[in-house]
């Protein structure tokens, strides 16, 4: 793709120690405070998450108190979507956009810096409402009034940390949008981009809409709270239902934020491993642009059981499987791509493939869900659960391994250990579908959400998911240790880690230096 | 493509900035909870972080300016601006559309849905659905208020945001032409119209609370309307400031006729702010 690629070194001198890393303003070091970032709040998180299992491997109460659990399903939800998953990939998106589009970095460096050390902030607030009075807040992720209305102090406190947070997303989007559509390199057209940075593009789109709309649904919380307002009280003409409207406006194209960018990485990865360009990479982006727009009017799909009228269920019905379409054709394209490739199967791949076949059982469960005379049965039992863990531990969480396996040569300049590789791998998709696989007989069979007490017939279900909890977070240590290996030694990565790989990234020597492309690269065709 | 034909991206140097402004957010979430939950010295703990934020503005515009002037910026970094500007705008218009959807939802679906059937009947006998409306329960305590009308200051209001795009919109056409006069007329105008806007809202406000019965605590339409207007007079008082930055550096004789884009971000977000207020004429004040 290219033939020159001038890698100097740091023209710039920059600080070294913590204040390297305060003072940022380059992609790389605040990509890698993002990925670190995002792997403390997964271990915090995944911390409450085995603590939930364990409560929940016996029935009866014998582990934690119910305000406590209720606490440990708040943050555990808070903290894997806005603390993990996403900043995750908006680490991804630093590291990487610039380098595939040839770009010396991002558009706004600075505000880069600043949008990754507002997370921080955010997550101290989140993290040290445990230890406040009244403990954190236990009112759901959703964050639902009038529940919500009710709480202690760690409740305003959530409020303001979901502002951050925000604030943060808002930025970095606006950043990635910019140096998407003004810095690629001559000739770059959009249509000739990675698909990981159309994922993101849209991606930044649906943060720069919808993210506001969550401030403005929790502001609403804040000032029901402390101000006096009745936004969500029916004695003073408001509405608690209006709340679910406003946070699932924001809330469905979320879920398409936190999957969009998976989608992005494994169109880069599977096309590697299986050496042959993507299949159909137009109807790819054109797919991931209908699931953006469709996202928009589907979120009452959440809300089925509200009571709303007929021609509304209908509605949100039927424009819920409509998204179906655009996923299937993606689904498709990836299956297509492997289709007469000569294949290998490094454990990138492996954690793609896993993601396409587990991924799809999501989907299949979503489609089951989005019937809205099932819902009425389904809603709030494990079924839901099951679903969209299947969607975001198989899905996105996977597709965020398989990415750093990827590229993790690239940054570190060295090979990861292949063993403990696929060793993390297998542990990791034989614990997960232990997880989440018997929560599908659960809620089928009537086990509700967020109570951490269940009648007796359900037990033995939930100590296999127990069990697979316990595989499935302890492997995620083989997967810690695999990173500190491979950023302390390992044999030595060449530019084009892998042979089928192609790109503007693999023209930069591993590990990438410190500035690159601060001269836009020539591309041939 | 050489050098020459795609320049030199600008780079700007390590900075302490970014660090400085999450901890005057942080601060300021903290100094905000503790004077919400009546803790001693949140009010410290807030203003301490306001005047960090404030510091950082200075101290990080100033530079973002400082550069701009030596002439660091070339045309990519001047797109770039562009094409963020935009996209600022655009989260912001869906801040306001949270809010709009909200009044849409109450006026529309709820209030009228709590005049209607047996249940409610039962709870509030006798609660008429109106718009606007303090609420069942709040009507049956026997809450009064009066509503805010639009043909009296709001539409002075109106009047005067309207003239504030014109006369920005002049101090530009005189920025391109390279009258420096106008420019700084064009924007003292604008300043004054905007700071009149405030000043008159205030005194609506100040009207409301003491005389109408109209407050937070108004049930939905007391809700919506403070809410709305609230946050589209902090807006104003924004987009003055910057207007007011924007003048001092007319006068300090900044801007050339071709490179101006903090100027026209400003008059960008100038015209917005006016958008949402004639959105809010139309339907949190006139069609009640």
């Amino acid at each position: 793709m290219s033939d020159a690629a001038h890698a100097h070194p740091g023209h710039h001198t920059h600080p070294t120690g913590i204040m390297r890393w305060l003072t940022t303003t380059n992609h790389k070091d605040i990509g890698t405070m993002y990925l670190w970032f995002a792997l403390i709040m997964l271990f915090s998180a995944g911390s409450m998450a085995l603590l939930i299992r364990t409560e929940l491997f016996q029935p009866g109460l014998q582990l934690v108190h119910p305000d406590f659990f209720n606490q440990l399903t708040t943050m555990h939800g808070l903290i894997m979507i806005f603390g993990a998953i996403m900043p995750a990939f908006t680490g991804f998106a630093n590291w990487q956009v610039p380098l595939m589009l040839g770009a010396p970095d991002m558009a706004f460096p600075r505000l880069n810096n600043w949008s990754f050390w507002l997370l921080p902030a955010a997550g101290l607030m989140l993290m040290s409402s445990f230890l406040l009075p009244g403990g954190a807040a236990a009112g759901g992720w959703t964050m639902y009034p009038p529940l919500f209305i009710q709480g202690g102090i760690s409740y305003d406190l959530t409020i303001l940390a979901v502002h951050i947070m925000g604030l943060s997303s808002i930025m970095g989007s606006i950043n990635i949008i910019t140096t998407i559509l003004n810095m690629r390199a001559p000739g770059l057209t959009l249509m000739k981009m990675p698909m990981f940075c159309w994922t993101w593009l849209i991606t930044a789109y649906l943060l720069i809409a919808t993210m506001p709309v969550l401030a403005g649904a929790v502001t609403m919380l804040l000032t029901d709270r402390n101000f006096g307002t009745h936004f969500f009280n029916a004695a003073g003409g408001g509405d608690p239902v209006m709340f679910q409207h406003i946070f699932w406006f924001f809330g469905h194209p979320e879920v398409y934020i936190l999957i969009l960018p998976a989608f992005g990485i494994v169109s880069q990865i599977i096309p590697t491993f299986s050496r042959k360009p993507l299949f159909g990479y137009a109807s790819m982006v054109y797919a991931t642009a209908s699931i953006a727009i469709l996202s928009f009017i589907v979120w009452a799909h959440h809300m089925f059981a509200v009571g709303m009228p007929v021609a509304a269920q209908l509605f949100f019905m039927f424009s819920t499987m409509l998204i179906a379409v655009p996923t299937g054709v993606k689904v498709f394209n990836w299956v297509a791509t492997m289709w007469k490739g000569s294949l290998t199967f490094e454990t990138p791949m492996l954690f793609a493939i896993a993601f396409v076949c587990l991924f799809t059982i999501g989907g299949f469960s979503g489609l089951v869900l989005a019937m809205a005379p099932v819902d009425i049965q389904l809603q709030d039992t494990y079924y839901v659960v099951a679903h969209f863990h299947y969607v975001l531990v198989s899905g996105a969480l996977f597709s965020i391994f398989a990415g750093i396996y990827y590229w993790l040569p690239k940054w570190t300049g060295h090979m990861y250990d292949e063993r403990l590789g696929k060793l993390h791998f297998w542990l990791s998709v034989i614990g997960m579908n232990i997880v989440f696989f018997p929560m599908h007989f659960l809620g089928l069979a009537g086990m509700p959400r967020r109570i951490p007490d269940y009648a007796l017939q359900f037990t033995e279900f939930n100590q296999i998911a127990t069990v697979g909890a316990f595989i499935f977070g302890f492997s995620q240590l083989i997967f810690l240790t695999v990173v500190l290996k491979t950023i302390r030694g390992g044999a030595k990565a060449p530019a084009r880690v892998w042979e089928g790989a192609e790109g503007l990234e693999w023209t930069v020597p591993s590990p990438a230096p410190y500035h690159t492309f601060e001269v836009a690269p020539v591309l041939s065709k | 493509m050489s050098l020459a034909q795609t320049g030199k991206y600008y780079l700007p140097q390590p900075s302490l900035w970014p660090i400085i402004g999450s901890a005057a957010l942080l601060l300021m979430a903290v100094g905000g909870v503790m004077i919400l939950r009546e803790i001693h010295n949140g009010g410290w703990v807030l203003l301490a972080g306001v005047a960090i934020l404030f510091f950082m503005m200075f101290g990080w515009f100033g530079e973002v300016i400082r550069d701009s002037e030596a002439g660091r910026y070339n045309k990519q970094v001047d797109a770039s601006f562009r094409w963020s500007m935009s996209w600022f705008i655009f989260s912001e218009v869906m801040f306001f559309a949270a809010f709009f959807g909200a009044l849409f939802y109450t006026r529309v679906l709820s209030v009228p849905w709590l005049g209607e059937g047996d249940t409610m009947q039962q709870l509030w006998p006798g609660f008429k659905a109106t718009w606007p409306t303090a609420g069942p329960g709040l009507a049956a305590e026997g809450y009064q208020f009066t509503p805010m009308v639009a043909w009296g200051i709001p539409a002075i209001n109106t009047l005067l945001l309207l003239s504030s795009g014109v006369t920005v919109t002049w101090a530009h056409w005189g920025l391109k032409k390279g009258r420096r006069g106008q420019l700084i007329m064009g924007l003292a105008m604008t300043v004054t119209l905007g700071s009149v806007f405030l000043g008159l809202q205030a005194y609506e406000y100040h009207h409301a609370y003491t005389e109408m019965g109209l407050t937070l605590g108004a049930g939905v339409y007391g809700a919506t309307f403070f809410m709305l207007t609230g946050f589209h007079g902090f807006h104003v008082l924004v987009g003055t400031t910057m207007l007011i930055v924007m003048l001092l550096r007319s006068i300090a004789g900044h801007f050339t006729a071709e490179h101006h884009f903090a100027f026209e971000a400003v008059s960008w977000y100038w015209h917005f702010v006016d958008a949402v207020w004639a959105l809010l004429f139309i339907l949190v004040y006139w069609l009640l």
